[in-house]
């Protein structure tokens, strides 16, 4: 890690949740979410052993920060971190966490929700399953272009 | 010139995840087409585009010194 924290950031390093937590805390903030995404090991009867991610990185961070952007838009007042790893990942290490901080707990859940909810459609990261006997990559069928932090 | 690139599974289907392509003007729709044809054993049809790191229509210019990427479904998270 370098020494200043970069809030919406694509790395191959693991993650710490906590730092992420502490930058979004602040006095103004009555509540925090701290969400991590781990990677599990069954997936309908299938057992991963463990998963690759990769990213278009440059890209990937500017559609993070964009989703911080619209955060701060829809919940004003709020505080975003997210992070999220690539590289092959073992069975619970953390993939993305995201760190939101608000005024008052209602916000921080939905704008959270949010945040993993945009990352699934329109930030481009891939994951690859790798099974005892194969592997695949896991492309989300759900994406439409004309959703937030689509179309430019 | 423009700059194309690849990832996850059309990454390896063209064996890399870059390479340039002589251009002088046309839109994402003919580079699209240059690419399906160029690697026609990968499925295109859930394809996005984008152009400098935005999603792009394919009626968007391409113009030289342009980076194109195929952004595959994502599955991040």
């Amino acid at each position: 890690m370098g020494t200043e924290l970069k809030p919406f950031h694509v790395t191959e390093q693991p993650l710490d949740s906590a730092l992420y937590m502490d930058y979004v805390t602040h006095p103004g903030a009555g509540a925090v979410t701290l969400f991590a995404g781990t990677v599990r090991e069954w997936t309908n009867g299938k057992r991963t052993m463990y998963l690759k991610y990769e990213a278009y990185v440059p890209m990937a961070e500017k559609k993070l920060a964009q989703i911080g952007d619209e955060i701060n838009e829809k919940w004003p007042g709020s505080r975003v971190a997210i992070v999220h790893r690539i590289g092959e990942l073992a069975i619970s290490d953390i993939a993305v966490v995201i760190a939101v901080s608000s005024p008052h707990r209602k916000a921080a859940y939905e704008a959270n929700e949010y945040a993993i909810e945009q990352i699934k459609k329109v930030v481009p990261i891939w994951k690859k399953e790798m099974w005892e006997d194969g592997e695949e990559w896991i492309g989300d069928q759900s994406y439409k272009p004309e959703q937030g932090s689509g179309q430019g | 010139m423009i700059y194309l690139h690849y990832f996850a599974g059309l990454k390896e289907e063209a064996g890399k995840a870059e390479e340039s392509l002589p251009w002088e003007d046309g839109t994402a729709a003919d580079v699209l087409q240059w690419a399906k044809t160029s690697y026609p054993a990968f499925d295109f049809s859930a394809v996005q585009i984008a152009v400098n790191e935005e999603y792009v229509l394919e009626t968007e210019p391409v113009k030289p010194g342009d980076h194109v990427a195929f952004i595959p479904p994502v599955s991040g998270g």
